[in-house]
Formats: structure tokens, sequence, C-alpha cells
């Protein structure tokens, strides 16, 4: 029992390392049901994602862990054990990943209806891959490319979808929902449910309820199929 | 324990001793006449009701009866609660339950079986089976039983009904604020936190009740050291939820009182913090643990002598394990919370304090072995629970050790390995001890076996079935499969351990159907059980198959621990009248009272009889707290006044009555009061232990307050007003007059100056009216807006707390003043203003710390 106890003590220290106060640093908010991501790089550049993390290899990257609604708690079981996020206050804790992949993450406190429908990814790239895919995040959102894509672009105006979620270089600047700047880029759709592609968004627009039970978004069932399939293009393409 | 005792030995290494005083059975048996006509006259003393007003009853036989089965019923809902989610998780993405109903399942399954069954069947056990253990004829306090039960039944019935109509609570049975206090707005988490206040306010009731029992209403002769082990634990236990309880009740009333009101105890941006809420709920939810658990290895440390024919090894060492383990489980609370932030050092003491409760268990487990070494087994059928559930216990007890540990716990917390190991522990710890307990106790109550036959395969369904279900839990959790997950998506690594567990829980759940088939097949043709049929030592065993309604033919003269092996012709002797008691001469329902160390006789206490009104107490007060859940305000204030004068009805007529004669002969010899007030009575203690249940509620306020203090650089806050000080130490003088003159009155009474008490107890009436107010007003004069910030928040809700227990004191009283009028109380008959003047001393204390805490730290502070 002694030993083990020693054992257990000996290692608390490196787990409760939070890696400093340095740069850059990762805010992750935990909200009924997603994750807002927000990184704040060493040369004072922002920017924001959600529902995935990308870690370079070999570094140890410390968290600032909070909630704005609900206690939620953070867990990538492949690369560290898990920290809740309480509202008021702001935990903090490291993740060192020693091999490059992608991780899955679950929030692992109780936090209402779709607490099961709560995941994220973690992405492990190496350095020079993260500095890429840094700055590419820092850029204001592509211009839509094809004609049904423009259309999406019309439709996401028209339909107030700025009010809720932000694409930078456009009028979209709402701040409830995720980010959807480089929304193509990422893993996946709603938080770890669906997969990233157009057929995934028609999905998300039209059944939002189904996947996600308690979801604050309305689902956008009266808008016809093909308006559904532009307004996927589009965010599609925002990659 | 010498190696030489072979062959049925029964002597124990601590021998009976007889103390020289100590008086002997009668010489002869009182003739056969005279003893029909004592068994008549009992029999109708102790007669059970016929037809309706059966459920007038309140005798402990009965009431721990249906108590028993009420709980195995929310037992059996629970696990069906479990099935269906079992269902829905045999397979990935699965569409069978909503995401709202199996939130709901899973918080009803967990607040079921912990607030409904673990706790409950025990107080449920002991009212059925204690008061038989130690040779008395009830509890001292029968009606509080009925009244405890018919509450758990409404209570009980109200929450799980709740899900019919789709309000059920689903916030975990944890029920984290602001989940609980801001995003959930339908009445389910009100559902949870009155239904379930409810039945914590009849758990205390009832823990108060056997406490006393055990303290005060044992045979005489038997010693503190002479209780059996089982009586023991009940004791421990019923000491942990007087301390454990009561925080919760404070936390229930700060979520409730945010959730209707809008104090923002939980709510970090006006000052609160959610964390506040964990604390309180998991210095009750520690402790908790071992207060389902306690009971079971009474049950064990029961039956394990009774099976090996030796008694108990190291009984010395089992009772002080087991206080231990109830005090160190107060110190472990924060194990549920390693994850939150907390500090190193926080996470690095608790851990070492949660290791250290391996300790005192292990003491206990292997004095167990040693018993089971020591003794020669007879492989009953009980026997076979009880290894099954130790062995499982032992494996959640291991996982546990592993969770205890920081780094383990941050990767298994909150994930299927904590459901693996919580039920590992409830199931081997808590199921298969019940169940060994209802085969080892079913002939007690019915006077027939179950089958042992049938035992055998039910045994081997819930043993394999428990395994197939909880073991691949431990890997689906290290998986990363976290807990309260309505579905899981596919392939990852889930989906057979999943199916496989759902699997296992259906063929749990056919043992446990079996067993519920054992239990209510009938059993008309087949014979009564003999008497004592396992053997055992212990006094409850006495019981004749079928057995009487008096409990026991005559109180016996107790010398050893187990009276049945150690005292010669024991059973004859109580059978025939030869020891205390034999009679009820004014066929009235009596019982004796000792000392708390010694059990020397001191009283005979005459207990209630048969009533409804404590059923009709219990409808208005589930009626006030259910009325409230739905903000019906009007018909909850008209059920909590009809509750108060039905319980006013209830003592008037039915408490604290005036004997026709001052003593009475019990038999050898001795005379004994049959009116007492003061210590040597159980309702002073009663009283007494209730209080310190209701303080430790109060206590954990303060520390809500302290807790503001910790967490916040500027509290009180600048911005906000404090109270008045000029004004509370002007309610604090008036409410300390009020309490110095309710211990005037109640001495200017034992000296029958009547004018005197009467004026002295009304001036404290004007007085702690006049205080309370004073209190209030210096709240409003200094402009404190409790929805503002917690900081006033919290110091409302200290004073209305004091107020509150200030009303009730002068509700208190008044009910003296009318007593004494009436003449049912009298200068040597004070039972009632003596336990007033008990009362006040807490209200007394509470006032002074209130106004301690309000005034004092604001000024220190600054």
């Amino acid at each position: 029992l002694v030993i083990l106890l020693s054992f257990g003590l000996r290692s608390m220290p490196e787990l409760l390392d939070h890696g400093g106060n340095g740069e850059p640093r990762i805010r992750i908010s935990g909200e009924q049901w997603w994750w807002r991501v927000r990184y704040e790089m060493s040369g004072g550049a922002k920017f924001e994602l959600a529902n995935e993390l990308r870690l370079p290899r070999g570094v140890r990257m410390p968290l600032y862990l909070e909630s704005p609604d609900v206690i939620h708690s953070f867990w990538v079981p492949s690369l560290a054990g898990k920290i809740d996020m309480i509202p008021g206050r702001v935990n903090r804790m490291a993740l060192h990943p020693t091999r490059t992949g992608v991780f899955n993450g679950v929030c692992a406190e109780y936090c209402g209806v779709s607490h099961a429908r709560m995941l994220f990814h973690v992405v492990v790239v190496e350095q020079d891959e993260f500095d890429a895919w840094a700055n590419a995040q820092q850029a204001p959102a592509h211009a839509p490319e094809t004609s049904e894509a423009t259309h999406g672009a019309e439709l996401f105006a028209m339909h107030g979808c700025g009010a809720c979620h932000s694409v930078r270089g456009t009028s979209a600047r709402g701040v409830i929902g995720p980010d959807l700047t480089h929304v193509g880029s990422r893993v996946s759709l709603g938080a770890g449910i669906l997969d990233n592609d157009v057929a995934g968004f028609v999905t998300w627009l039209e059944k939002t309820k189904e996947v996600k039970p308690g979801v604050h978004m309305p689902a956008f069932n009266m808008m016809s199929e093909a308006d559904r399939r532009a307004v996927g293009a589009y965010l599609d393409g925002l990659q | 324990m010498s190696s030489d005792e072979t062959e049925g030995s029964r002597s124990s290494s601590d021998e009976p001793r007889k103390m020289p005083n100590d008086p002997e059975p009668l010489e002869h048996a009182p003739p056969e006449h005279v003893r029909r006509g004592q068994e008549e006259r009992l029999l109708r003393a102790w007669k059970t009701p016929t037809g309706i007003r059966y459920w007038s009853e309140v005798n402990n036989t009965e009431v721990g009866l249906w108590y028993t089965a009420t709980a195995f019923i929310f037992f059996l809902f629970g696990g069906t609660l479990a099935l269906l989610m079992r269902l829905q998780l045999a397979k990935p993405n699965n569409q069978l339950i909503s995401a709202e109903l199996y939130d709901q399942l899973f918080t009803l399954h967990g607040s079921i079986m912990m607030f409904l069954f673990v706790v409950p069947i025990f107080e449920a056990f002991s009212i059925l089976v204690l008061p038989q253990m130690l040779g008395a004829r009830d509890l001292p306090f029968p009606r509080l039983s009925a009244f405890g039960y018919w509450c758990f039944l409404i209570g009980g019935v109200f929450v799980c009904g709740s899900i019919f109509f789709g309000i059920g609570p689903q916030g975990g049975w944890f029920m984290y604020p602001p989940l609980t206090s801001r995003f959930q707005k339908g009445a389910g988490a009100d559902v949870w936190l009155l239904g379930l206040s409810f039945i914590e306010v009849a758990s205390i009731a009832a823990a108060v009740e056997l406490i006393v029992g055990i303290l005060k209403c044992r045979p005489p002769g038997m010693r503190i050291n002479l209780i059996p082990l089982y009586s023991w634990y009940i004791l421990v236990v019923g000491v942990m939820i007087l301390f454990a309880f009561p925080p919760l009740i404070a936390g229930d009333i700060l979520l409730e009182v945010e959730r209707i009101v809008d104090w923002p105890f939980f709510d970090p941006r006006r000052g609160g913090d959610p964390l506040l809420w964990q604390h309180l709920f998991w210095i009750f939810g520690h402790p908790e643990v071992y207060i389902v658990f306690l009971p079971s290895v009474a049950l064990v440390a029961t039956m394990v002598p009774t099976f090996t024919r030796t008694p108990m090894v190291g009984y010395t060492w089992v009772v002080l394990s087991a206080i231990g383990t109830g005090f160190i489980s107060f110190g472990l609370w924060v194990h549920h919370m390693f994850t939150t932030g907390l500090p190193g050092i926080s996470l690095g003491f608790f851990s070492a304090a949660s290791q250290a409760v391996v300790i005192p268990t292990g003491v206990q487990i292997f004095c167990f072995i040693a018993t089971l070494f020591v003794g020669r087994v007879t492989y009953r059928l009980p026997m076979l629970f009880l290894l099954g559930g130790l062995s499982t216990f032992l494996i959640g007890g291991l996982t546990g050790v592993m969770v205890a540990l920081v780094p383990f716990d941050f990767q298994a917390h909150d994930s299927y390995f904590v459901v693996a190991h919580l039920h590992s522990v409830l199931i081997g710890g808590v199921i298969f001890p019940i169940i060994a307990a209802i085969y080892y106790f079913f002939p007690l109550v019915s006077g027939k076996h179950l089958s042992s036959k049938l035992g055998r395969v039910i045994f081997f369904l819930t043993f394999i079935g428990f395994n197939v279900t909880f073991v691949p839990m431990h890997i689906t959790g290290m998986r990363g499969m976290p807990r309260r997950v309505y579905t899981y998506p596919a392939g990852a690594g889930f989906d057979t351990l999943n199916m496989v567990s759902t699997v296992g829980a259906f063929i749990l759940a056919a043992g446990i159907l079996l067993f519920v088939f054992d239990v209510l097949r009938p059993k008309k043709k087949q014979p009564f059980s003999e008497r004592n049929p396992w053997g055992a030592g212990t006094l409850e065993w006495l019981a004749e198959m079928p057995d009487k309604p008096w409990g026991v033919r005559s109180i016996p003269e107790i010398d050893g621990r187990y009276a049945l092996w150690d005292q010669k012709n024991f059973m004859r002797d109580v059978d025939e009248g030869r020891f205390y008691l034999p009679d009820a001469e004014e066929e009235k329902r009596e019982t004796l009272v000792t000392s708390p160390l010694d059990a020397k006789p001191i009283q005979l206490l005459r207990v209630g009889g048969p009533t409804f009104i404590t059923l009709y107490a219990a409808i208005f007060t589930g009626g006030a707290f259910i009325f409230s859940t739905f903000h019906l305000w009007w018909l909850a204030l008209a059920s909590t006044v009809l509750a108060i004068g039905t319980i006013i009805v209830w003592l008037w007529t039915g408490t604290a009555l005036i004997p026709e004669k001052r003593e009475k002969n019990v038999g050898l010899g001795l005379t004994l009061p049959l009116y007492a007030s003061g210590p040597t009575s159980v309702g002073w203690w009663a009283m007494l232990i209730t209080m310190l249940g209701d303080m430790t509620a109060f206590v954990s306020l303060v520390f809500g307050y302290f807790f503001y203090w910790t967490i916040h650089q500027d509290f009180p806050p600048k911005s906000e007003p404090s109270p008045r000080t000029a004004w509370l130490l002007l309610g604090l003088g008036a409410l300390l007059i009020a309490w110095a003159l309710t211990i005037l009155a109640r001495r200017l009474n034992r000296r029958d100056h009547a004018l005197g008490f009467y004026a002295a107890a009304l001036l404290g009436v004007a007085l702690a009216t006049f205080g309370s107010f004073a209190l209030i007003e210096s709240l409003t004069r200094a402009g404190m807006n409790p929805r503002a910030h917690v900081y006033p928040a919290i110091v409302w809700l200290l004073v209305v707390w004091t107020v509150i227990h200030v009303a009730l004191g002068v509700l208190m009283q008044l009910y003296c003043v009318a007593r004494r009028v009436t003449r049912r109380m009298t200068a040597e008959h004070d039972i009632d203003i003596s336990n007033v003047a008990l009362y006040w001393h807490f209200v007394a204390l509470t006032a002074l710390v209130t106004v301690g805490v309000i005034a004092g730290f604001p000024l220190a502070v600054r």
C-alpha cells in the first residue's frame, strides 16, 4: 500500500505540470455540446476553431480549460488523464504527445442531453507541418470557387447563419456557435459525430436535432435539398 | 482462540462473566394458568389490528416488514431501469431510447439504488430485527418508525413515478450544478431535490430511532462490550447517517433555493461556485458508501459466527475498526473530485487518506476469515452468497485502491472503469449479503425457509451474470468510454464489450427474478421451520415459528455475547416467563429502558400503539414537498400547516402521557418508574441526537460562507453591504434572553411555580419573536439583496435558518404552556419542557454562531 501510494504521489508532479505560462497556448472552452478551441500563438496571433486540436509532436503544450455554461471534462484517453472544465474557473493541464496520429477525445463529465455527442479529435503532427497549419488557420476564409459554392455562400448569408457563426473575411461574425472559417479542413463535423464532407453538412442541416438532441442550433429542413447541398459545398470548400 | 477447541465448540474466549449482583431467572416457572393469563394479556397488548386497520400498526415487526418489502420493490424498479439502459447500449448508435429518456434512466437508477434501496433497506432490516436482537419488545419510538416508513413510501413513489410523466430528474445521481441549477428548467431537478430531501429526513428519523434503540433499549446485563456486532455496526452507521446526510440536505437547500428564488449559490457570474455543491455532496457521498457497506459487513459478522459455530474472532478489533472506518470515511470525499483542478497538496492528502481506509476494512475482513478458519464451517446456502459477495467486494476494493491513486484516477474517473468499480463494491458488498440475509432471516419473518435448491441456481445466475456484466466494463472504461453516454460510436473498441455486458445484465436479472419467485411462491403446504434453524447464538432466534407479536416472551438478563449458546436453559427460561416483564397487567405495550453503558434497567417505557395519525402526518408532510415541486405554493402552505397540526395532535395525544401510577414491578424483584424525563428518558436522547444532525446541516451552511471567502479575493465584497451590526446584536441579545427564560421556565415548573413558569415561557416567546424580527431587520435595513451576489444570499440563508429554528422553538414554548394549562404537564411530569429546553440550547448556539459569523467576520476582515 505504501509503495503504491509513494509511486502514485511520486508521479503526480509530472502529471500536474501544466507547462508553464509560455506561448503558444491553447484555450479550450467546453460548451453545450461542442469544444471552442482558441490558439494564442507566440507572435500574438490568435485564431479560433472547434472540436479539434492540432499539436506538434514532442512539445509540451499548455492548455487552459474553461466553460461558460455547465461542467464539462476534457479527456483524450490515449494522451492524458482528464481535467474538469468548471464555470467560473480556469483549470490547467498540458499535453505532451510523443507520436503523430489522430486521437479521440470525449467529454467525461455528464453535461446534459448530448453529453454522449460531444467528441473531438487531437491531431498530432510534426512541428513544420504544425507551423504550416497554424499559418493557414490564421488566414481569412477562401472565397467560394464553384458556382454551387457561391450560391451556398449567398444562402449562408441569407439565412442569417452569420448571427451565430463566424467566417473570417466575410460578414459572418457570430460568436455563439463554432467558428467556421476553415471548417472544411477539420476531421469531423458536429463535435465528432459526422464525416466532414458535403453529405455530412447536408445531414447536419437537415437532422440537426436527431444528430445532436437538445442542440441550440435550429434545423434548416425548410431549405430544399439542393440548397442544403449548396451550403454544404460552400462550407466544405472552406479549407 | 485456542486450537484445541474442536467439535461443536461453542464457548467463547470471552467467557460469559457473571456480575456478582446479576439476578438469576426464577427458580421455578410460574404455574401453567398464570403463564396462560400472562400470555393472553401480552397478546392483547401487542395484537396486530386486522382488516383496514392493519395499516395503522406501528410495531417494528410490521413496519420493518413493509419497509423492507418497499425498499426491495424500489430495487426491482431501479434494476429494470438498468436493463433498459443495457438494451440501449447493446449496439453502437442505437435508436431504441432517446437521449432525454436515457438521462432520466441513469439518474433515477443511481438515485433509487442509493436513496430508496441501499440505505433504507438496512434501516428497514434493522427496524425489523434489531429489537429482537436486543431482547426488546419494540423500538423506543414505534410511531416515529411508522411515520418514517410512510414518508419513504410517498417520497419514493413520487420520485419513481416522475419518469412515467417524462419529468424525471436528469442531472445524474450527483446532480452537479450549474447543469441542474440553470440549464434544466423542467421539474425534474425539483423532483430530485425535494423528493429525496423528504426521504433523507425519513432516513435521519430512522437513524435517530435506531441509535436510541441501541443505546437505551438493550436487555439488562448487555453491557457495551456484549452488544451483538450487528447492533454495533448499526450504531456506527446511524451516527454516520446523522453526520453525513445533513450536509447533503444543506446542499439540497442551497440548490433548491437557487432554483426557486434565484439566490446565486452556484452561479459564478454572481460570486457563486459550482464546486461548493461537489464538496457538500461528497461529504455526504463518500460516507454514504460506508453507510451502505458497513451494515452488510454487519450481516456478515452476524452470519459468520453462526455458520462456523464460533464466536467472532477479535470482537473488539472488529468494533474498533468499524468505528475507524466510519471515522475515516468522512475524510475521503475529495477523491471524487481529483479531476476538478484542486491543488496537488490536497490531492496527495486525500489520496493517502483514501488508501488508509483500506486498513480498518482489511482488519474486519481478516477477522471474518480468521473466524472461518477457527470454526467448523457449515456450508449452508446463505454462506454461498456471503462468500460470493466477499470475493466480489474484494475485487471492488482492489480497483478502489487503484482509483484512489491520483494518477490512475485522472484516467479512470468518470469512465466505465468507475462504473465497474462501484458496482463491484455495491453488488458484492451489499446485494449479495442482503440476499444471504434474506435467506438467513426469512424463517424469522415468515416461519418458513426459502428453497435452498432454487437458492443455488439463483446464486450461480447472479454471480455469473454479475461478472459477465461488470468485468468487461473495466476494459471498456480503460479504452475510454465515459459514463452516462446514451450511445457510442461504432468501431471504437466498445461494441463487443457492451454487448457482453448487456447479456450479463440479463443473466443477473434472471437470477433476481427467480429469487423474487422464491420469496413470493405460495408456501402454505410447507411446514414451519424448527426454532433457531441455523443454531445461532443471538437473541433474535428466541423467536417462535411462526413468531408471536410480542417480540420476546420475557426480557432476559444477559451474561455473554451469544446468550443462546452460553446461558443454560436460556430459551426455556425466556419462554416460561422466568425473566423480566413476563406480563402486561394493564395490557399496554411496554419495554425496558436501560442505561447506555452498563445496561442497567432504569425505566419501564410504554410505547405507542396502532394509529393512523402517522400516516396522515406523512401524507401532509409529503404534500408540502410535492406541491412545492410544481410551484403550487398555496397548496404547499396548506399542506405544511396541516402537517404541523397533525404532528401536534400526535404529540399531544400520544407522548409524555402521565401514567396512572408512579412505578411498577417488572419481575425478579425489580421495580421501575413508568415516567422519566431529562437524560434518563429516551425522548431527551432523541432530541439530542436529532439536534446533532440539525447542527451538522447548519455547520455545512456556515462552511459554505467560509468556502466563498476562500475562493474570493474580496469577501465580503466591498460592493455589497454588510448587515447592520447593532440590529444583529439586539436580536442576538433578545434570543439569548429567550433561551435563558426557557431554562428558567423549566426550573420554575420543576418547583411547581405555575405563575412563574407561564410568565417566563410567555416572555420568552415575546423576546424570541422580537429577536427574529431584529435579525431580519438588520439585513433589510442594510439593503442586502440576496439575488445580487452570493454574499448577501448566504447571509440571508443563515438568518432565515436561524429564524425558522426560533419559530419552531416558539411553537414548542406555546405547546408547553398549553400542556401545563391542561395539566398534561406537571412539576413532576415535565418531559415536554425538559426537551424544549434542550432544543433551545441548540437554538441559542445557532443564533450565536450565525450572528458571530455574519457580524463578526466582516469586521474581522476589514
